[in-house]
């Protein structure tokens, strides 16, 4: 029994630095002065200089930082209303459409939401002459479309875990439904709000694909401009930005796990 | 803000202005008929058009022919007389050209063996996190989702730094003496593996941990005190109780690496043709939108719709597990 946790450890110690060197070699390298990135030539922020002179990644994450707010906003609406009405309208009449609908984009490939995307555009296009031209409008409608389907399933969870006695009870108190709404389901669900707008905002700077068919002249977004970078060879600025985005989400990270925490002990479990 | 960022600004200003009434008219009607029907319309409404008609208009373009140097580049479905005219030389080619069933079986291969490679991986590392202190636990668990909170390409692209010729591996393996000459690991479908692992290996450990949080290593303790080796109860106590998560897993791994395609472009060689490569590489470098169309469409049918089935059906299992 005495050696099993010594291999369980072995293998977990394993586990993290297949996860954890990548990343951490990527910032070390970020401090190089050499341009060969695996080969260290002094310790230099040059490569962050190049980066904040860079315009078009500026502009770049500029773009992604607006679609990726304004999708995941839209996404949390979306994704609210229609967990809702799965986990508390009982059976409805439109209830599989709904539920198919909102799964299936889930296990959808990139690449076929994305061409499908683009074609809705150009026929819309033709038919209406709306969106007259492809940019960041499209890019965000298509990344609403992605991620409002992961807010359904955060929501719908987060509902279906809660009972509705809360609800009923103030239904019963003779709150009007849409008071129960804002002054008791909304708040009840808030934490589901927020980890599902944060995971919508992730998966939108994530996305390469769908962006990519979906995007126009000018309005390359952030993951696009890194994708072009890197198909043409190295370059040492995306090791200084990669660390940018290191640092930003451990930091980010590391005050949920904190909170997380806090309220676990605060809980007493 | 240049002028077209202007002009999305504007553009959304409005959508959310008409919105908020709208949020209001809900508001008001939630409690009659209509504020229900709204609750459900919205969203029905949104992913009908902007994800079911785009499928329809895809079938559509999917039978057309191609017209390369028009535009659109594609004839459509009815002729100058009138007639209808459906060009399924589409399909025939998806038939008929080995390339396409070898992208197909190598997308699976990828998606499977990557699979495994999560789970071997994943499995000791969820099994700890399950049995560690409540402390310990957050911190090794936030640990395993913070890659996934980093950028997917930044990943893919930190692996390249390390599988390259002059990368880390080589380097240390030359360093250590164990090979004389670098390895060609970076375009080789061992990469795409590692790369595939690498991006997906926290969707493999979550489901694990949450259910291998609910196992009773009480039942482990029995299984030795009735003389069980470490091994035996581990694969006739522990795998059987964590097959629920297994397969969870597996899905979350499986399903969207089968359709992946940064992975395999930037990581992966020449040959690694998978499904995804083919419809990006007819769509952006051949220009062939009908064939593109035609990929998609038999990627619903030969991808999608079997693993709506299996969730399906095992939803309903699960279900009738729990009414039990």
């Amino acid at each position: 029994m005495n050696r099993r946790p010594l291999a369980l450890y072995t293998a977990m110690a394993f586990g993290y630095a297949f996860l954890y060197v990548p990343l951490l070699s990527v910032v070390f390298y970020s401090f190089n002065r050499s341009k060969l990135v695996t080969v260290w030539g002094g310790f230099s922020l040059k490569w962050y200089g190049e980066l904040f002179r860079n315009e078009q990644i500026l502009e770049a994450v500029q773009r992604s930082l607006l679609v990726a707010a304004l999708a995941a906003s839209f996404a949390v609406v979306i994704g609210t209303l229609s967990g809702l009405a799965l986990a508390r309208f009982g059976r409805f009449r439109l209830r599989g459409l709904l539920s198919l609908l909102s799964s299936a984009p889930l296990v959808m490939p990139e690449v076929m939401l994305g061409l499908s995307a683009l074609l809705l555009f150009i026929a819309l296009e033709s038919w209406i002459g709306w969106p007259a031209s492809r940019g960041l409008t499209t890019i965000t409608l298509a990344h609403i479309t992605l991620t409002a389907c992961y807010v359904t399933v955060i929501v719908r969870s987060r509902l279906v875990q809660m009972d509705g006695s809360l609800e009923e009870a103030a239904m019963d108190l003779g709150a009007r439904p849409w008071k129960v709404f804002f002054l008791v389901t909304l708040p009840l669900i808030a934490p589901a709000l927020v980890a599902g707008w944060l995971l919508a905002f992730t998966l939108s700077l994530d996305d390469v694909v769908i962006a990519s068919f979906t995007s126009g002249p000018g309005s390359s977004t952030l993951p696009m401009v890194i994708y072009s970078k890197v198909k043409l060879g190295v370059t040492p600025e995306i090791n200084a930005l990669a660390t940018i985005v290191v640092v930003v989400v451990t930091v980010a990270v590391s005050i949920a796990g904190w909170l997380l925490g806090r309220k676990d002990t605060a809980r007493g479990t | 803000m240049n002028t077209r960022a202007g002009n999305a600004w504007t553009f959304w200003a409005q959508v959310v202005r008409n919105l908020f009434h709208w949020f209001g008219a809900v508001g008001r009607g939630l409690h009659s008929q209509r504020g229900r029907f709204i609750v459900v319309a919205l969203p029905i409404l949104w992913l009908a058009l902007f994800f079911l008609a785009p499928f329809l208009i895809v079938a559509k373009i999917s039978v057309a022919e191609s017209l390369p140097g028009m535009r659109p580049p594609y004839s459509g479905l009815f002729d100058d007389a009138g007639t209808l005219t459906l060009e399924l030389a589409n399909y025939g080619a998806l038939v008929r050209d080995p390339l396409y069933l070898a992208a197909y079986l190598n997308s699976l291969g990828f998606a499977a063996v990557s699979t495994l490679a999560c789970l071997l991986i994943g499995f000791p590392i969820a099994y700890g996190i399950a049995r560690a202190g409540t402390a310990a636990r957050l911190v090794l668990l936030v640990l395993v989702v913070l890659p996934f909170w980093t950028n997917s390409l930044l990943r893919t692209y930190a692996m390249i730094g390390i599988l390259k010729t002059n990368g880390l591996v080589n380097n240390a393996l030359v360093a250590l003496g164990v090979i004389d000459q670098p390895l060609a690991l970076l375009h080789t479908n061992f990469a795409v593996y590692v790369g595939i692992t690498y991006n997906y290996l926290p969707f493999m450990i979550l489901p694990l941990v949450a259910t291998l949080m609910k196992l009773d290593f009480g039942l482990l303790e029995a299984a030795a005190d009735l003389g069980a080796r470490p091994f035996a109860a581990f694969r006739r106590v522990t795998l059987p109780l964590a097959m629920p998560g297994i397969v969870a897993g597996s899905l979350l791994v499986f399903i969207p690496s089968v359709g992946e395609f940064v992975i395999p472009d930037l990581l992966g060689g020449p040959d690694a043709i998978t499904i995804g490569r083919v419809l990006w590489t007819e769509f952006f470098n051949n220009r062939d939108w009908p064939l593109a169309s035609a990929v998609a469409v038999a990627m619903l049918a030969l991808i999608v719709i079997p693993v709506l089935v299996f969730e399906y059906v095992s939803d309903r299992r699960l279900d009738a597990d729990r009414a039990r």
